[in-house]
């Protein structure tokens, strides 16, 4: 599919696929769309003349006519790039400095922390030794990236500092410049660590999941206890002590809170700002997501969508990490296919220094790619990661919203499917309505600029 | 000015299939999501 139009909060709106372009168009120019195929004005004047005037439909032709000359319509198909088939460079690590965590979380793919092995700390030299994998096999990419993530990364603070000052000096004697995250769920932040992650630029990504009673179902303490008002209160400390920059708070939703929307309102009235909040990965649970909640999921993110742009109208915004959709500067097509890089230039890296695909596939044995000493060491494995991209599969191929997730996450792929070839059929759908949502905010928001 | 259509934005992904690829842009999965793969809300670091 060349194009997708869908209507939304009573914009008609077409994306043309291979350019990017977006268009808000009348209700005329949808309809004619619907058969248009840039060759057969007869027909949409025997359709559409009698009802519209022939004078109308041939001034939404010669307007289609100039987008198509233009290739902002039926634009042509685009190649892979080259660059897909040189030799990957490794740009990201998630450092899993912890498999051991303080939370009890129902739907943690870690497995409450230990990744279905048992529970350890990265020792220093296996983070050092990863900061070193990372510049040896970057070539001449200047940004490299960390993410130090569980289990609970607060619990191995000693080997995140020593990490940190392991890549200070790397940096130094390199040129090399590293981005640093940390996944945390913020219970055992204090002032010490709250000062430091700020000196220190470590970006953070905090875990809650909006209403309290929401939260403390699916994210308890190991002794069954509620951790809501703890995360909120020091997620709010270190959120204040960085002046509201640097973080996002991320939430998941499962099937026990399908009205999502809420918790995304809770986290933004609680006076945080940058919000990212999840469908939950499981399969044959209790919380699951099937097929049978999809249209209240559709329903939700429209509605959160419309209180997205009003807020952000009225000038009391909060963002939305799947509503930020670059339409002006986005990513280029090779990095709309490579995605997340998982497998080839992105890896998770156990305590015992093994390297995964990415975080998700840790505790799956036959995705054990190599260690961070002897490096990739199935690198079969890690070509066929590289080739698993949007234009590469068959479900794929078509799909209207190719250049928007590259593919899919081949973790639940993986999970769902058995195979990384085969996208994971409730997350694309999923997908595919938040992007629905995304592209209809962006309209409403260029066209409100306009009117300025 | 088009009567019938608003053109949104001027983008051309065709551009960048020879230009684009340096890879200096951040791990989308790194950035917030950690269980999704949405890359077109990245920003080109170019």
């Amino acid at each position: 599919m060349n194009m997708h139009r869908f209507t939304q909060n009573g914009m008609h709106i077409v994306l043309d696929v291979n350019s990017g372009a977006v268009h808000v168009v009348d209700r005329l120019t949808y309809d004619i769309l619907a058969i248009f195929d840039g060759a057969n004005d007869a027909a949409v004047l025997g359709a559409f003349g009698g009802e519209h005037g022939a004078e109308a439909v041939r001034e939404v032709l010669a307007e289609l006519r100039q987008l198509i000359a233009a290739e902002q319509l039926f634009s042509p198909p685009l190649t892979v790039p080259s660059v897909l088939a040189s030799a990957p460079l490794v740009k990201s690590l998630c450092l899993h400095v912890a498999h051991d965590c303080n939370l009890r979380c129902t739907y943690c793919f870690a497995g409450t922390g230990d990744f279905g092995h048992d529970r350890g700390l990265m020792p220093r030299s296996v983070a050092e030794r990863a900061v070193d994998f990372i510049i040896e096999n970057s070539g001449p990419r200047r940004h490299c990236e960390v993410d130090f993530f569980g289990g609970e990364p607060l619990l191995n603070m000693d080997t995140v500092r020593h990490t940190v000052a392991h890549v200070r000096r790397r940096e130094a004697e390199t040129g090399k410049v590293f981005k640093l995250t940390l996944t945390t769920n913020a219970l055992l932040l204090d002032q010490d660590i709250i000062d430091y992650l700020n000196a220190e630029n470590i970006s953070l990504v905090l875990s809650l999941d909006g209403r309290e009673a929401v939260h403390d179902h699916m994210r308890p303490c190991a002794d069954g206890s509620g951790s809501w008002a703890e995360v909120v209160d020091k997620a709010r400390r270190v959120v204040e002590a960085r002046q509201g920059e640097n973080y996002y708070l991320r939430g998941t939703f499962t099937a026990h809170n399908l009205d999502f929307a809420a918790d995304v309102l809770a986290m933004a009235d609680l006076g945080f700002k940058q919000l990212s909040v999840e469908p939950v990965i499981g399969k044959d649970v209790d919380y699951a997501l099937t097929e049978e909640h999809l249209p209240a999921l559709f329903a939700e993110y429209e509605k959160l969508a419309l209180i997205y742009l009003e807020r952000r109208l009225a000038g009391n915004p909060f963002e939305f990490f799947h509503f930020n959709l670059n339409l002006h500067n986005g990513p280029c097509v090779a990095k709309r296919l490579m995605g997340c890089g998982a497998g080839h230039e992105y890896f998770a890296v156990t305590p015992e220094g093994d390297l995964y695909p990415c975080h998700q596939f840790v505790g799956r044995d036959e995705y054990r790619l190599g260690d961070v000493f002897a490096g990739v060491e199935k690198t079969e494995l890690r070509q066929r990661f590289r080739r698993a991209h949007a234009l590469n599969k068959a479900e794929c191929r078509e799909c209207w919203a190719r250049f928007y997730c590259s593919g899919g996450c081949h973790a639940n792929a993986q999970l769902f499917n058995g195979t990384i070839d085969q996208p994971y059929e409730l997350g694309c759908k999923l997908q595919k309505k938040r992007l629905e949502c995304a592209l209809m905010v962006q309209a409403s928001l260029a066209l409100a600029a306009n009117r300025e | 000015m088009a009567k019938h259509i608003v053109t949104v934005n001027k983008a051309s992904l065709q551009k960048t299939v020879q230009t684009g690829g340096c890879g200096e842009c951040q791990a989308s999965c790194q950035s917030a999501c950690k269980t999704s793969c949405t890359v077109g809300n990245q920003v080109c670091q170019k």
